[in-house]
């Protein structure tokens, strides 16, 4: 059943809050009712890699963020004031006692289903899949999937993961049912439950997988970052390793719509956003995957893409980037919108520069320079 | 016993660079004790499978002592240390 509606009328934004997690700690900005001018504040967390910070998206007043040091053990923290203050989860993501595995960090949390207040989700490096009921304070692992017997074989071992670890990621429940779930695996590929997390299945077909022996595997995939629209919550976008794939449930096979972005681009990247309201626009931010995999902006210009008819056509917004000499790119979880009439697009550098866009991606302007490495970027 | 508390879990013991403990049978003993007092401290520096973080160093009167299940001789120091990590 989809929600797919006539779009309503959205009421503007009084302000517009991103959370920006680094490598070196926690900041946010605030921008004016016009999303022209910015306010810096931080940093939280200062000297921790921060890899993802969330906002309840269902109303509620919890952050969350995921942290740890080069030193220190991984955590959660969460701050019920807005970001004001922050305290330690009291029982953080851990793999079981005996289990074997250790995690290295959390690595993505989302907000469970509206139906569930106090629910989050969260997936680790390596790949494993948490739960909370309490907002936050304490986790606990998915059996469903953590003790899966087939969980070793989809996940393969640390050499392959990404260079930071291999993950779980883009954790999606549906919003039409709380027991729907996908994850996603770099590496091993999508996988969907419909049972709250008991249960999985693989759900690759027609994705490329062109560093296996065989390239249209049941999983073993490297999808980058998945997305579920919304207001059409049968469809998924995925930017993958190999390409950008969309899928219409109940659908079992992608569709390529990577081929058609330009060459001098390519079909491959980190990020992948849908527009809050029409299910047919998403933006890309491509990087250089070619050769070594320099993962940079090709050939140093950075833009991004947005298709605003399901991935059929793809449009270059590069107003007000950096036109040369730009070797930066953006991470999976450090592009987001915001629900404007007119939606804004932000996203973070590896560079440490946020640059949003008032328009849909049309021009772009830097809001914020001189930060570190960039994880992730959300609304609040 | 006196713990010594490095800089980067300072958060944890109000800004405390030493606590008092009373002496512990094993190093694992310690971190109970110390985690009884300052809840999170323990999961910062010991994983889930009792092992001791790699960045992570414990020194017992100055020895290097990795193993949280081996009896402690009675000591009168216990320096947790924050090894090199990286930038």
């Amino acid at each position: 059943m989809a929600l797919r509606k006539k779009t309503p009328a959205v009421a503007a934004p009084r302000s517009t809050t991103l959370l920006i997690a680094t490598r070196k700690g926690l900041w946010s900005l605030t921008g004016d009712a016009a999303r022209r001018a910015w306010k810096i504040s931080g940093p939280q967390f200062l000297g921790h890699i921060v890899h993802h910070a969330r906002a309840d998206s269902r109303g509620g007043k919890t952050m969350l963020a995921a942290a740890r040091t080069g030193h220190l053990g991984p955590t959660v923290f969460r701050s019920t004031d807005r970001g004001r203050t922050w305290k330690e989860a009291g029982q953080p993501p851990a793999f079981k006692p005996g289990a074997g595995r250790t995690l290295d960090h959390t690595f993505w949390l989302t907000p469970g289903h509206t139906s569930e207040p106090g629910v989050w989700y969260a997936g680790s490096s390596p790949q494993g899949l948490f739960r909370s009921t309490d907002d936050g304070v304490s986790w606990t692992g998915v059996d469903g999937f953590n003790e899966h017997p087939q969980r070793k074989a989809w996940c393969g071992g640390d050499q392959d993961g990404t260079p930071d670890g291999p993950k779980l990621h883009s954790v999606i429940v549906d919003p039409r049912d709380a027991r729907h779930l996908y994850i996603g695996m770099s590496s091993g590929g999508v996988f969907e439950s419909t049972d709250r997390g008991a249960d999985w299945k693989p759900l690759n077909k027609g994705v490329k997988a062109l560093f296996l022996p065989d390239p249209d595997p049941e999983f073993g995939h490297d999808p980058h970052c998945v997305r579920l629209h919304p207001k059409d919550p049968d469809r998924l976008y995925q930017q993958n390793h190999c390409g950008i794939y969309r899928i219409d449930r109940p659908a079992e096979r992608w569709t390529d719509i990577g081929a058609m972005m330009p060459k001098s681009a390519g079909p491959i990247g980190f990020p992948l956003v849908v527009h809050p309201r029409d299910p047919d626009t998403l933006w890309v931010f491509p990087m250089d995957g070619g050769s070594v995999w320099p993962r940079v902006s090709p050939g140093g210009k950075p833009a991004a893409y947005r298709s605003v008819n399901g991935g059929k056509t793809w449009q270059r917004q590069a107003t007000g980037l950096p036109k040369t000499q730009a070797w930066w790119t953006v991470k999976r979880q450090a592009m987001t919108v915001d629900q404007a009439p007119t939606v804004g697009v932000y996203f973070g550098t590896t560079s440490g520069e946020v640059w949003g866009s008032r328009d849909e991606g049309r021009s772009w302007k830097c809001i914020a320079r001189n930060l570190p490495h960039i994880y992730s970027v959300e609304c609040a | 016993m006196i713990v010594r508390i490095p800089s980067l879990l300072r958060s944890y013991t109000g800004g405390a660079d030493a606590i008092e403990l009373a002496a512990p049978a094993t190093l694992g003993e310690a971190m109970r004790a110390l985690d009884a007092r300052f809840p999170g401290l323990r999961f910062r520096i010991v994983d889930e499978q009792d092992a001791i973080r790699p960045h992570i160093r414990l020194f017992v009167d100055g020895v290097s002592e990795r193993d949280l299940t081996r009896p402690l001789p009675p000591a009168r120091e216990l320096m947790i240390v924050g090894a090199l990590s990286g930038g």
